[in-house]
């Protein structure tokens, strides 16, 4: 469980998240929703610790991440796994030694170990046959799993996910956001998603949260959004006129 | 001059970071092989082209400019040995280092900030400064001094081969000059200048790289700006070290 307590941050005087509080549920596929611009990047960035946050606590299972020292702060990064909109695979490095790196740096496991966590790691993304190939000639869909692989090397108890669905098609975006909740159940990990994708979040979310304007405007179940009167929500989810009308139906 | 004193605290609060003991020495020593290889290694071609025109051309150069019958002939191998070692070779082959390496390093630390691999080695809990910058530091303190005495060979070789083929001087007069009062101290010197200019070339260019923000735009300025630095910097402290080693 992750919770987030009373958060702030500004960038130049402009302030971008506004007190924000919420709880992540553990082996819970949490959403962070809203508009580009929102602070929903700016929230996952605080909790990672990539921005430090001018105001506020961030617990990973009552330990408090906000004033950590590097070592400190180490140990909870070990538990950490993070999907890249971009997947962020390290471009020297073929997938085998991508999805090995975490274990080379973090673990003494025998090359043999770690050669067949690398592989139970691939085929549970359903990649096999591609350890030797490097991160440019994969498709954007094999890249997010490649991703997804080395984020679960370590056995995460926290998974972050930046958009996993952009720039990928809708169908291999169904079997991404599948495979993240299946790997949240499976493993039993806090799953955070940011993204603006509402197929996945009527797909897979468990748990949503609304950022509006640097504030938690609104959280609940898919169920409840559909149910919904919150007016930006409802601007934001149904935002086309075909949205507009099923939502009126 | 505000601005330059902020970056110059950044380029410091960088350097703490990244001289710190590694993660993992295993994975040091490969990434560091690994460096001596792609810094050094690749640089050989041209090292050696340009080490041995520069050679060539100094000794031409002297030759034309020593006629006369107060100056003995041995006097070009003297000065292209005198040249090559002292200033040729440490600072001339460190600014083509500087241009190869330098945009080389910052481009490639660059594209992996913009592309968020540094933030993927962060969030894992690797000191990223200290895993991508470290290694390439000392690899090239350990290859370029290499680098640069076999430039010098190859510089007064080049010499040699100039006077041989254009008959200027004759080979046991450049042979003479070149073996004339030699001091170890002068390769000393020359040696301790390739090493501070190697560290400059690779942390400025790494801190170029490192904190860049935006897309592959501003990767190449940052590139060119690596060149820059770097390359101010050989020359300014290549008139420091001079004074501190020489006077």
């Amino acid at each position: 469980m992750i919770e987030v307590k009373n958060v702030n941050k500004s960038f130049n005087g402009k302030h971008v998240l506004k007190d924000v509080s919420t709880i992540f549920e553990q082996g819970k596929v949490n959403m962070v929703i809203g508009q580009s611009g929102s602070g929903k990047t700016v929230l996952i960035k605080c909790i990672v610790g990539l921005f430090e946050p001018d105001e506020g606590s961030i617990f990973f299972n009552e330990r408090n991440f906000i004033g950590l020292g590097f070592k400190e702060k180490k140990e909870i990064r070990k538990e950490i796994g993070m999907l890249f909109q971009g997947a962020a695979l390290f471009d020297s490095f073929n997938v085998e030694e991508n999805v090995m790196f975490p274990l080379n740096m973090f673990t003494e496991m025998s090359l043999s170990e770690k050669l067949d966590r690398v592989n139970f790691c691939l085929k549970r993304v359903n990649l096999e046959n591609v350890n030797k190939l490097s991160p440019s000639e994969l498709s954007g869909g094999m890249k997010k799993r490649v991703a997804i692989a080395r984020a679960i090397a370590m056995n995460p108890r926290y998974l972050f996910c930046d958009e996993p669905n952009s720039g990928l098609d809708p169908k291999t975006s169904i079997l991404i956001d599948n495979l993240i909740s299946e790997i949240t159940k499976e493993f039993n990990i806090t799953t955070i998603v940011n993204t603006h994708d509402m197929n996945s979040v009527f797909e897979v979310g468990d748990n949503i949260a609304f950022i509006y304007k640097g504030l938690l405007w609104w959280q609940g179940t898919y169920l409840e959004i559909m149910d919904s009167d919150n007016t930006e929500l409802n601007d934001f989810v149904y935002a086309t006129e075909l949205m507009k009308k099923i939502k009126k139906k | 001059m505000l601005k330059f004193f902020n970056e110059l605290g950044v380029y410091f609060i960088l350097l703490g970071k990244v001289f710190k003991k590694p993660d993992k020495t295993k994975v040091f020593w490969q990434q560091l092989v690994f460096e001596i290889d792609k810094i050094g290694l690749d640089s050989l071609g041209i090292v050696f082209i340009i080490s041995i025109f520069m050679g060539g051309v100094v000794a031409i150069q002297t030759a034309f400019n020593i006629d006369s019958p107060w100056f003995p002939v041995y006097s070009v191998g003297f000065t292209v040995r005198q040249s090559v070692i002292l200033e040729f070779s440490p600072t001339i082959v460190s600014l083509i280092l500087a241009g190869k390496v330098g945009s080389h390093i910052a481009s490639e630390i660059g594209t992996m900030r913009v592309t968020e691999q540094i933030d993927a080695l962060d969030i894992m809990g690797v000191n990223s400064a200290n895993y991508l910058i470290l290694p390439k530091i000392v690899a090239a303190m350990i290859i370029n001094p290499i680098l640069v005495v076999i430039s010098m060979f190859l510089g007064i070789f080049g010499g040699w081969l100039a006077c041989y083929f254009t008959g200027l001087v004759m080979s046991a007069h450049y042979v003479y000059g070149v073996q004339l009062d030699f001091r170890g101290y002068d390769v000393f010197y020359a040696l301790v200048k390739t090493i501070v200019f190697a560290f400059l070339i690779t942390s400025a260019s790494s801190y170029k790289g490192y904190y860049v923000e935006g897309g592959s735009l501003e990767v190449g300025k940052a590139s060119t700006k690596a060149v820059v630095y770097s390359s101010i910097l050989i020359i300014l402290f290549n008139l420091i070290l001079t004074q501190m080693l020489l006077s």
